[in-house]
Parts: structure tokens; sequence; C-alpha cells
């Protein structure tokens, strides 16, 4: 039997103060590893007035969160990694007293994973990065995580007391939790520390978004490549009519087709959402490490041998401007039909 | 890695400037153009014989031979370190080729099957110890390692060593003993900066890297390797490798290639085909 621990959630949000996606998942996935223990948010404030509103907390409590730790930073930008460490390290030590932490589980990201691998050092903890499963086995906590360019699966087990892991999006389901909480908001203030004060950010503008679910936890992501020439339009309407997000390939983010932030690849953003299209994509290593662990993928290319159709559930050899409006008007009549 | 005094890295400077030291970590990783594979124990296959020297390492090589050129100092020194089996040698082999000074290479059987945090450690006492012969100014490492992609060690490795970690630089300036990096993060672009000494990485935006010629190749063949183990680092082997590591690999299988392909040519109808697809199988 495994008994109940503490496991913090590191809450990501919006500057505007809403949930970013894989919030959901992370706390399902924390209430798991907590076994009957309890969950607990962390809400890093990056100003005086960014605190979990009602919607945010009623959410988190949907979702089973006993309290909220609401963090403000004195001496460093709270928007800074090692702010973060230093706040669910402070937090670890300080709830361990009450009942063992088990888990710390971030959302995976570069910034989280700066986080997660100082909060390692700070800690002693083991840490997992881009894990797609969380589960407690005879008391110690085994993630998933899908390697080598998503060909292949491992299974790995912490050895530590605590475990640090950085969660795929659309890796876990979400779910409610049995019983919904009214999470308590707690307030800390977090002295940063020298290591906290090393660092200065400079400036850090936010990038606006274009109205489309977030790249990293769509469900749903249709991508341009070379074969574009620059004309995403018709791979735009298509992520719309499928509420998706819309992606790239490094060739068409170095032609500044698209913002460098919707590069998908092994030095892009990784991706795992239930449904990849490709659009003028050769599927070239580089880009397959980044997408190759998605739900069913599509390809449209014009040439037949394109490397991409080997890991597509469905390959149509053909020209992406003729193919991808048509299935557009297609998804739409039968909406409106 | 500590120094009393401020390092002027400054491009280009005139002046009595103290030499500068940069080293440059780079990884020797399985061909990702080729099969690569796990074995029983769950670590990466490492003798295929078709490994090379990280391709994002040679931006962080290229990184620190360029912040050293623009100063045109006699004495700075790029130093490329790396961790790993015998294999690992042709990483700083390939940063020798581009123009790195030195070369060291932690060869111990203890180190097989460390993890991220081992790895860190590993690389951080060494660092340490080339910060007794003389100050280490910068430490430049790569965005990730393309066989693990985890990239946890620049951050790990600031963290050991108590310095700024400055990870993700698309742009990296250093002057008058400060560092400054710009980056891209999913949902907005920083400027971080801090004192040196500090450890960054680099994207594959951040420079366009050299290709050596005939005569650095050879040149760097014969050049000599420092080959240091943990006894020499004063590290406990217990603490690294597989026995001290934190995460324990229980299972590692190849992934089934996906079932029921469909390959199928657009004589007018594809894009009907497609949304067909996306119904069938629930996706809308
Ligand atoms: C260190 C390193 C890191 C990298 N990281 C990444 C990364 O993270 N992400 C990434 O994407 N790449 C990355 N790359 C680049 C990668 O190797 C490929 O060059 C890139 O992915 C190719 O992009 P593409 O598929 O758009 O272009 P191409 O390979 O040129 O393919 C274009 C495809 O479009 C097809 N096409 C052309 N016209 C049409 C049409 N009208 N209709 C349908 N199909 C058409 C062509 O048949 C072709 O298959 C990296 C490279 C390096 C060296
Ligand atoms: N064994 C190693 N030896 C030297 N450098 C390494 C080693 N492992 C990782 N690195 C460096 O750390 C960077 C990030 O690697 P990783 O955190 O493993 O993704 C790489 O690009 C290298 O510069």
């Amino acid at each position: 039997m495994s008994t109940p621990a503490t496991v913090l959630v590191l809450v990501d949000h919006t500057p505007a103060g809403a949930l970013r996606a894989p919030a959901e998942e992370l706390c399902t996935a924390a209430r798991a590893v907590a076994a009957a223990g309890s969950v607990e948010g962390v809400w890093v404030a990056t100003d005086p007035d960014d605190r979990p509103g009602d919607a945010v907390l009623a959410a988190l409590g949907a979702l089973g969160v006993a309290r909220v730790h609401r963090v403000t930073a004195v001496g460093a930008d709270p928007r800074t990694s090692a702010v973060v460490a230093q706040a669910l390290a402070e937090l670890h030590a300080e709830l361990h007293a009450e009942r063992p932490a088990r888990a710390v589980l971030l959302a995976s990201s570069f910034e989280n994973k700066e986080a997660a691998a100082r909060l390692a050092v700070r800690t002693g903890a083991g840490v997992v990065t881009d894990a797609d499963d969380l589960a407690l086995e005879d008391g110690t906590v085994v993630t998933g995580k899908t390697v080598l360019a998503g060909t292949w699966t491992t299974r790995c087990a912490v050895r530590t007391p605590l475990a640090v892991v950085t969660l795929k999006a659309n890796a876990v389901p979400a779910a409610p939790a049995d019983v919904a909480t009214e999470p308590e908001v707690l307030e800390r203030a977090v002295e940063a520390d020298a290591t906290a004060r090393a660092v200065t950010l400079v400036d850090r503008v936010e990038r606006d978004t274009s109205g489309r679910p977030d790249l990293a936890s769509a469900h749903v992501v249709v991508v341009g490549g070379r074969g574009t020439e620059g004309d995403f339009s018709a791979v735009e309407e298509l992520a719309d009519v499928l509420g998706g997000a819309v992606g790239a390939t490094r060739v068409a983010t170095d032609e500044g087709w698209i913002g460098h932030d919707a590069q998908i690849g092994q030095t892009g953003v990784t991706i795992s959402p239930r449904l990849y299209i490709g659009a003028g994509v050769s599927g070239a290593v580089h880009h397959r490490g980044g997408m190759q662990a998605s739900g069913t993928v599509i390809a449209v290319n014009n040439d037949p041998d394109a490397p991409i159709f080997e890991i597509a559930d469905l390959g149509i050899v053909g020209d992406l401007f003729t193919v991808l409006p048509q299935a557009a008007a297609e998804l739409r009549a039968r909406r409106e039909g | 890695m500590s120094r009393a005094r401020t390092p002027p890295v400054a491009g280009g400077a005139g002046g009595s400037l103290a030499p500068v030291r940069i080293v440059v970590c780079v990884k020797h990783v399985p061909d990702i153009q080729g099969e690569r594979s796990l074995g029983e124990d769950g670590r990466v296959v490492r003798d295929g014989g078709d490994g090379t020297l990280n391709e994002l390492d040679e931006n962080a090589v290229e990184a620190a031979l360029a912040l050293v050129e623009a100063r045109a100092q006699e004495g700075d020194e790029v130093v490329a370190l790396t961790v790993g089996p015998d294999d690992a040698v042709e990483a700083v082999r390939r940063a020798l080729q581009m123009g790195a000074h030195r070369a060291v290479h932690v060869l111990d059987d203890a180190v097989a099957g460390a993890d991220a945090v081992g790895t860190a450690q590993v690389l951080a006492a060494a660092v340490r110890r080339l910060g007794e012969e003389a100050p280490v100014d910068l430490v430049v490492t790569g965005m990730a390692g393309l066989d693990g992609l985890t990239s946890l060690l620049p951050t790990l490795l600031g963290e050991l060593l108590g310095v700024a970690a400055l990870p993700l630089a698309s742009h990296l300036e250093v002057e008058g003993g400060t560092v400054t990096v710009r980056r891209d993060l999913d949902h907005a672009t920083e400027t971080l900066r801090a004192a040196l000494p500090a450890v960054v990485s680099v994207t594959d935006a951040a420079n366009d890297p050299r290709y050596p010629g005939f005569k650095q190749i050879m040149a760097a063949r014969k050049a000599p390797v420092t080959v240091l183990s943990l006894d020499d680092l004063g590290l406990d082997p217990a603490l690294t490798g597989a026995a001290g590591a934190r995460t324990q690999v229980l299972l590692a299988r190849p992934r089934p290639p996906r079932q029921d392909r469909v390959l199928v040519q657009d004589t007018g109808d594809g894009g009907a085909r497609l949304a067909a697809f996306l119904v069938e199988r629930g996706l809308v």
C-alpha cells in the first residue's frame, strides 16, 4: 500500500491569470501519485495583481486541489527559473514536515525544465523530463517516456524519495476529482537567494497569441513546410476548421514565413497532439523527433517517396493547395449540413 | 570557477586584457540519421561505431571560438570537455578540428549509466579542476543532446557550480564581465544578463558552425587529449554512474510501427478523403 503523500503542481498561467492548458492533466496525474494525500498548487505571481481568480479556483477545486500557494518574490524577478525553483524547494521542505512530499509536477516547457533541473540539485530529487505517463508502483514514482525521436518507449523509476517530473501535454487524460474541493489560497513571500539574484531578467516580451490554441498543448496541429512556399493560408484554414494550432518546419521558420515559436521538432516545440497534419513537410528526422509521438498522423505531400509517409496513418500524394482547401470545405459543409 | 577580478571578454577591445578561458561541453551521440537503439539496460547503445559529435554542440564550439576570436588576445583559450566512453574522444577531436585549443576527456567505467544529474556532477568537477589551473570565465554547452533531449545539463551545471545559468541563447554577447543572452521561449522572448563566470547554452539559431579544412583535421589528429578519471577528479564512483543514478530505466522497447497505414494518390477527391478519414476516426 502506498501512503498518502503531498504532490506539488506548478500552475502555469497566462499574464492575464488564465490557466494554461495542461493544468488539468497535471492535477489529474498528481492525484494518482498523491494516493489520497493532497495535491497542492503553486501559483507564482508575476506581479502584485496576479492571483488565482474565482474561476481558476473553481477549476482547480474540481480537479481536487487542496490548497494553492501563491508565491511572491522579493529581490529577483519571479519569472526566472531560479525563483520558481527556490519557491518549490522551500514549499517542499515545509510541507514535508506535515506529510511526506512525493513529487513535484510541472508542464514540459523549456522554462519548466530549467526549474526542474534547479529543484533536483536543491532537493536531491531524481528528475524526469517530457514524461508521457505517470504512475505510483509500490510507492515508487514510475514515468513513461518516448525517446529517440519517438521510436522507443521507456519506463523509468525515480529512486529518490522526491520525484521532479515534467509532463508532456496530451499524455494523461484530464478527469475531475471524485470529490471537488474549495482550495484555500496561502500567501508566501520568497526572499531571493544568491543564485536567484545572479540572473537579471532585462526584458520579457510576451507573444500575443493568434487566438488559436497553444501549440504545445493543442489537440490538433496542422503543420506547413517548404511545400507551402510561404503561403500558409491553406494550412491556417484547415487548422481553424479543426480548432487546431498552426505549426511549421524549420525551413518555414528560417524563411520567416511564420514565427520561430511555431517550429516543431528536435530544436523546436515537441508536440503529441491527438491529430497531426503535415502539409508540404518531408519528414526529416529533426522534425520527426518533435512530432512522432502524435496520435494520428496525416501527411499531404506531392512526392510519393517523402519519408513522412513512413510514419503517416493516412498519406495523400497530392498538392497541398488543392487537398487542404477541399478538406476544409468538406468539413465545414458537414458541420453546417 | 570563481575569480576575483572582472574578466573583460569584450569583443575587439584593445589594451592589456586578462586572458579569457571558455570551457565548451561537447557530447558524442549516436548519429540521428542512423538506426538508434536502447540496450536491455535502457541505455543508449553507444558502440555502433557510427557516433558523431552532437550536432548542436557544434554551435557551442562556434560560439566559444567566435567570442575568443573577436578579442584577438594572446593567451585566450577554448577548452573542449567531454564525459563519455572511449568513442567520446571523437567529440573533442571535432572541437579541436574546429579550432579549440585544448581537449579534456573524462573517461571512467564508473560513469556508465549516469543520469543527467550524474553527468552534470562529473562535468562540474572537471570544470572546477580546470578552474584550479586558471580561472574559467564561461562554460558554453549545446541546447540539447540529440540522444536524450533533456536539455537539463546547462542548468544543472550552473546550479552545481554555483554560478548563473542562461540556457537557450539564440544571441550571445559578452562584454565588461557580463554575459547577455536573448532567447525564445514558448510564450515569450527574453533577454537575460549575469556577471561572469556563468554557464550558457546556445541554440542552433545562434550561429553557423564552421567547417574545418583538411589542415585543421590533420592537426587535430595529433593534438593531445587530457584523459581524467573520476579518481583524478576526486569523485566517489558510488555517487555517479548507474550506482548513483537517481532514475532507473525499467524497460525499453521499440515502438511498433503504425498499423494499417494508408497511402492514396489524389485523383481529385484527396481533400474529401482526408475529411472522411477524420470523421471515421472520430477526430472531428
Ligand atoms: C541541428 C538541426 C536541427 C534541426 N531542427 C529542426 C526542427 O526542430 N524542426 C524541423 O522541422 N527541422 C529541423 N531541422 C531541419 C530539418 O533537417 C529539415 O531540413 C526540415 O525539417 C525540412 O523542412 P521541410 O519538410 O519543410 O522541407 P523539405 O525537406 O524541403 O520538404 C518539403 C516537402 O514539401 C513537398 N512539397 C513541395 N511542394 C508541395 C506541394 N505543393 N504540395 C505538397 N507537397 C509539396 C516536397 O515534396 C517535400 O517533401 C534541423 C536541422 C538541423 C541540422
Ligand atoms: N557527457 C557529456 N559530455 C559533455 N557535454 C555534455 C554531455 N552531456 C551533455 N553535454 C552538454 O550539455 C548539452 C545539453 O545536453 P542534455 O542536457 O543532455 O540535453 C549538450 O549539448 C552538451 O553541450
